[in-house]
Order: C-alpha cells, then sequence, then structure tokens
C-alpha cells in the first residue's frame, strides 16, 4: 500500500512539475513550488516509514517549515512595498 | 478480525483516500484555467490530503516516538499550508493577477 502512495505521490509531483515549468507568471510557478514542497515532504514520511527510519521524519518536519518560509520570503521579495505593516496604509490600494 | 487487520485495513484506506486527494489537486493544478482555480485546487488538496495520507502513516508508525513526529509534521502542515496560499493569493491579487472574464468586478 505504501508503494502505491509513493507512486501517487511521484505522479503528482512531476504534474506539480510540468506547471511550474508552463506557469504564465511568477505566481503560477511560486503556487507549484510551494505544493510541490509540499509534496515532497510526504514524500520523505512515506519513504520513512517504507524503509523502516523513523529518524527521517525530522527532515520531513524542517522542510514543511523551510517550504512555508521560503513561500513567504519570496513573497516578500516580490512585494517589499505592500507587506511592511509599518508601510503608510494611504497609498491608493 | 484480528485488531492489526482492522490497523492495516484502516490504514490503507486512509493512504487510499490521501493519494486520489493528493493526485486529483495535482490534475487540478493543471488542468484549471485561471491562477485562483489553481490556488484552490493545489492548497486544499495539499491540506486535506496530506491529513489523510499522514493518518494512515500515524497507524503504521512504530513506536511513539516517531507518532509524534508524524503528528507534529502535520500539524505544520495544517498551519502552514493554507497560510501560505493565502497570502500568495493576495499577492497576486495586489499584483492586478487578471481574474477569470466572467468576473466584471473592477480589475486593476
Amino acid at each position: 500500500m505504501l508503494a502505491a502512495a509513493v507512486i501517487a505521490l511521484l505522479v503528482a509531483m512531476a504534474l506539480t512539475l510540468v506547471r511550474a515549468f508552463v506557469g504564465p507568471r511568477l505566481y503560477n510557478r511560486l503556487l507549484a513550488i510551494n505544493v510541490f514542497g509540499t509534496k515532497t515532504v510526504l514524500f520523505i514520511s512515506v519513504v520513512g516509514v517504507l524503509s523502516g527510519r523513523p529518524y527521517i521524519f525530522d527532515i520531513a518536519l524542517l522542510y514543511a517549515l523551510v517550504n512555508f518560509v521560503s513561500t513567504i520570503a519570496v513573497l516578500r521579495l516580490t512585494h517589499l512595498d505592500e507587506l511592511l505593516p509599518s508601510s503608510d496604509e494611504g497609498t491608493a490600494r | 478480525m484480528s485488531l492489526s487487520l482492522l490497523i492495516d485495513i484502516a490504514s490503507g484506506a486512509l493512504l487510499l483516500a490521501g493519494c486520489l486527494l493528493v493526485v486529483s489537486g495535482a490534475v487540478g493544478l493543471l488542468r484549471l484555467p485561471d491562477f485562483y482555480t489553481r490556488t484552490h485546487a493545489g492548497s486544499l488538496t495539499d491540506a486535506a490530503g496530506a491529513t489523510l495520507l499522514l493518518l494512515g502513516l500515524l497507524l503504521q508508525a512504530d513506536g511513539w516516538q516517531s507518532g509524534v513526529r508524524l503528528v507534529l509534521i502535520m500539524l505544520f502542515l495544517l498551519v502552514t499550508s493554507p497560510t501560505a496560499a493565502h497570502a500568495l493569493a493576495q499577492a497576486a491579487r495586489r499584483d492586478g493577477e487578471r481574474l477569470p472574464a466572467g468576473d466584471d468586478e473592477g480589475r486593476r
């Protein structure tokens, strides 16, 4: 059953990669990479159980956090003025 | 029906449901026409598929140490995945990402 899960995750990762390459502009690619990161976390967890190595789950845990922080970091990179709470809110939205 | 058989069946069913959601999310990510619908497809199946899959793994995890790690992974995914999707959609909306053609609400 776990092998089926591994295959399904690989298929999902491949499809997400296709969207990452095809995606017209920044946001489709960013969304695809975010989804790909979550799939990687799941892939690591399934392989961890499959191969009987429970200590791999720490890597999956860390990767889940790094994935989230990197998405927010890229958004912060492309939107420095809007995401800063201290920026003056009076500007026309 | 012995307990271990029951656990195997339950974890198999959860894994199957998780896998179906994950693959459907990936297909939805590809086929949906617009960015916002893709965000919906991508992040929704992310959170739900991940939870089901990790619950299925939890039943098969031996020992409480790996079980705690799996629960932590599930909690973090449940918290971070919707937040990231929201931040992404808001940033895209602010940046003037086109809404679907049928929508006539003022677009920049």
